[in-house]
């Protein structure tokens, strides 16, 4: 394999130095520790019934978007991704830090923006009645959609606009294809630093689960979570995702940047690989995560791990088989308490695994199954594995600094 | 040839592969021989109806059939392509074993109208809402929309292809997505984690709701007859962008690995540059120091000077406010030379390939140098008198190329800029 992106001997360690969160348990990391740990769930299982979604717990947006103008611009996946930004930076100390805002790398995972559904309803409902005129889509589309509402859709302007409302002045990627994409995002930024190509990056993504026009997406796969909400490893006879609203934005820098700079660590970024399994048969995924899981650093450590699975099968299950083999980790599900964030969630578990490591403890488990259990101590390595619902896995080593 | 590592120590990394599709047709030689004739690609869309829309003309590439249709689909194919014309020019690896990473610039996916409309019919009812759609969308009906929707899917099928290897990254930049694929996979080569990558950029978005949302943001030409016409770069009566289907792949290795298994060199990626400009959203920075940065960035990476450059391969998108801006910007960075050196904008004859236009134009790049020839800048009747750009207007030119600048610019603040030079610094 070429492309797997380990710190190689002799290159830049990497700190994760920046974490914003806003999820649907709550804004920052000391509301996010503490409902994990009071094992606090927030789910909306009437708004979208029969589905099941994590709602965004309300933010004030002014805090980190002061400008209206610049909040409409945006629909609301942007405007979460542009306030988790905005706590990444505040996390990290360099918010509004000109020299550094200026050269920073931006890597963000994105997918699109939210449709106006009552401009899709109405065109399709007047074709039911018979509008059928040649030009009645193009008109109709003249007329109803909003000029600017394009730019609320388009993938890079979640980076277009953290770059606006922040002041960022370095350089800008917006990765697409749903889960792996927030791991190559980080792979990537990961290596960047690693090599010396880039001193600091924003990584991260945010994805608005509080959606129907996603909720149709995914139900043509028949992959969304009906009826009743159940941790991701107990869905076997169930199986599905609730879709999460969340941000999710870190800074990665390199130690010599940071320690110039007197920026402590949360932890350090050590590994980030990704590979495409063919899941054609059963088992392929599976012995991906295997190969993934040999190419990351020796693991000598206290170690844990924490999974994206979505709770959508096979890729549950093949996920399982690949976690039984390492039953020694405990692990835990952000699918469970967060939903699935599609692009955000890699980032996601990297920002939990790293603030586990800071606060000295992996937050408990809440699942029924045994799949989850307890950890005494601190751990110091914690290996986050990102497989998407249907394709994609990707596999992160994030470590204490020693 | 020199040493197989540049000026700042890191590998040379060559192309030894190209392939590409425009409205003009698919492959190099057929591109290649439209384009230095000065041929347009752009015609009245017969895809779907233009009744009602203010623009009626695109850079459509009608030749390649999909079934069924989709952007998204139309994407796909192209980029499968031109891919194995590049994979064929290359000779690397086995088939459908390459032997390195996939970066795919490829335009964000949705569900399309067509699909939205099969959907809106099944409901069986003419009175219905949003969440009648959704009751109906499930129980595998739908399954392959799914899949044809995902923003992964594109660079998922090229990778099981192709068999490149880890995960395909797909990537936007808006307009300079293209560019930013090459980028990546400059990079890749350089950090020494492969010897080769795939570097793909496709975009088949001509339809209707993608003319709507351009059309509002008044960025596209509305000169409609005749539609050869239309696109105009530098000059006084431009008024938009042309909106336009094509695919763009390149091989690219480092030049140890190149020469090791005795691949032919069709160029060199010099230098790459990126900057980001957070002032609008849809608008460069006034004083254009983002552009002006971005293209300093590339000179800096290639270890070049701008006296270096002997064509520029511009952005030239023929809207009023990009080609002002790329004019002023190159200015300062290239002084008195930004109005000696050559510049076109093969945007005048396939228009704007949004997505695929980096590497399109990165191709072309590397044809000029091959070919030792500018292709035109067409529709240069009206010079626009503040552009004082040395342009290759209407008719091709000779010329000695050693250097060409590419830019890109984009929505969001993307810029991005290429140097292509046709033997190692």
């Amino acid at each position: 394999m070429t492309d797997t992106s380990a710190a190689k001997p002799g290159q830049t360690e990497v700190w994760i130095t920046g974490i914003g969160l806003a999820t649907s348990l709550g804004e920052g990391l000391d509301a996010n520790w503490a409902a994990l740990q009071q094992k606090r769930i927030n789910v909306d299982e009437k708004g979208f019934a029969p589905y099941i979604v994590h709602p965004l717990m309300p933010v004030t947006f002014d805090s980190q978007i002061p400008k209206k103008g610049d909040q409409r611009q945006m629909e609301a996946w942007q405007r979460i991704g542009t306030y988790a930004a905005g706590l990444a930076l505040d996390s990290a100390g360099i918010k509004g830090n000109k020299d550094i805002l200026s050269k920073i790398d931006m890597v963000v995972a994105a997918g699109g923006g939210e449709r106006d559904l009552n401009v899709d309803t109405g065109v399709l409902t007047a074709e039911a009645n018979g509008a059928n005129a040649p030009g009645f889509l193009n008109e109709r589309l003249m007329s109803d959609l909003r000029p600017t509402l394009f730019l609320a859709q388009l993938s890079n302007l979640l980076a277009g606009n953290i770059a606006i409302v922040h002041g960022l002045g370095g350089t800008s990627r917006t990765f697409m294809g749903e889960e792996v994409a927030g791991a190559d995002a980080a792979r990537i930024a990961l290596s960047r630093i690693a090599s010396g190509e880039s001193d600091i990056a924003l990584v991260g993504g945010s994805h608005n689960g509080e959606r129907k026009d996603l909720l149709v997406l995914y139900e043509f796969g028949d992959f969304n979570l009906k009826d009743k909400f159940a941790p991701v490893w107990a869905r076997k006879d169930h199986p599905g995702f609730a879709l999460g609203s969340a941000g999710a934005f870190l800074v990665l820098e390199s130690r010599a940047h940071a320690e110039a700079r007197g920026a402590k660590p949360f932890a350090k970024l050590s590994s980030v690989v990704a590979d495409l399994a063919r899941r054609k048969q059963g088992g392929d995924m599976t012995a991906t995560l295997e190969q993934l899981w040999a190419k990351l650093p020796k693991r000598e450590g206290k170690g844990a791990i924490i999974s994206g699975a979505t709770g959508a099968e096979p890729a549950t299950s093949e996920e399982r088989g690949f976690l039984q083999a390492h039953a020694d980790f405990p692990v835990r599900s952000t699918g469970t308490m967060f939903g699935h964030t599609m692009e955000t969630q890699f980032p996601l578990g990297i920002a939990l695994a790293a603030l586990s490591i800071s606060r000295g403890a992996l937050f408990p488990p809440n699942d029924s199954t045994g799949t989850e259990i307890e950890m005494q101590g601190a751990p110091t390595q914690i290996v986050v594995v990102g497989a998407g619902h249907w394709r994609g896995e990707g596999m992160a080593l994030v470590e204490a600094v020693g | 040839m020199t040493a197989p590592r540049d000026k700042l120590g890191r590998p040379v990394v060559v192309v030894t592969g190209m392939g590409i599709m425009t409205s003009l047709g698919a492959g190099k030689a057929d591109n290649w021989a439209k384009l230095v004739a000065g041929e347009s690609g752009i015609r009245t869309i017969t895809r779907f109806p233009v009744d009602g829309l203010k623009t009626t003309m695109a850079g459509t590439v009608d030749f390649v059939s999909v079934d069924p249709f989709s952007s998204t689909g139309l994407s796909e194919r192209m980029a499968e392509l031109v891919t194995e014309e590049a994979l064929e020019q290359a000779g690397i690896g086995a088939k459908a074993d390459f032997p390195g990473p996939l970066f795919l610039a490829v335009a964000p996916v949705e569900v399309e109208w067509p699909q939205r409309r099969e959907l809106g019919r099944a409901v069986g009812s003419p009175d219905f809402t949003y969440d009648d759609l959704l009751r109906i969308s499930g129980g595998g009906k739908y399954s392959a929309y799914h899949h044809r929707f995902m923003f992964g899917s594109v660079a998922a099928h090229l990778a099981e292809t192709f068999g490149t290897k880890g995960s395909p990254i797909s990537l936007s930049t808006a307009c300079a997505s293209g560019a930013t694929s090459i980028q990546l996979g400059v990079e890749a080569i350089r950090r020494g984690e492969t010897d080769a990558a795939l570097c793909v950029a496709t975009d088949g978005t001509v339809n209707p709701e993608a003319l709507v949302r351009f059309s509002l943001l008044s960025a596209l030409s509305t000169q409609n007859d005749p539609p050869q016409a239309a696109s105009r770069p530098f000059s006084k009566n431009r008024d938009g962008f042309v909106m336009a289907e094509g695919a763009g792949a390149l091989v690219l290795e480092s030049y140890e690995a190149a020469v090791a298994r005795g691949a032919k060199i069709l160029g060199v990626i010099a230098g790459c540059g990126e900057l980001t400009d957070s002032f609008h959203r849809t608008r460069s920075s006034p004083d254009g120091k983002p552009i002006i940065g971005c293209m300093n960035k590339t000179l800096a990476d290639a270890g070049m000077t701008p006296d270096q450059i002997d064509h520029i391969n511009a952005h030239g998108t023929a809207t009023p406010e990009n080609d002002k801006m790329e004019f002023n910007t190159t200015s300062a960075v290239f002084g008195e030379r930004a109005q000696q050196i050559p510049v076109t904008s093969n945007k005048s004859m396939v228009g704007h390939t949004i997505s695929a236009a980096g590497a399109v134009e990165a191709i072309f790049s590397l044809l000029t140098l091959e070919h030792q020839r500018i292709p035109p800048t067409i529709n240069y009747e009206t010079p626009d008198p503040t552009i004082l750009f040395n342009v290759v207007g209407n008719t091709a030119r000779d010329a000695r190329v050693t250097a060409v600048m590419s830019n890109s610019f984009g929505f969001g603040g993307q810029n991005a800029s290429l140097i292509l030079t046709r033997e190692p610094a």
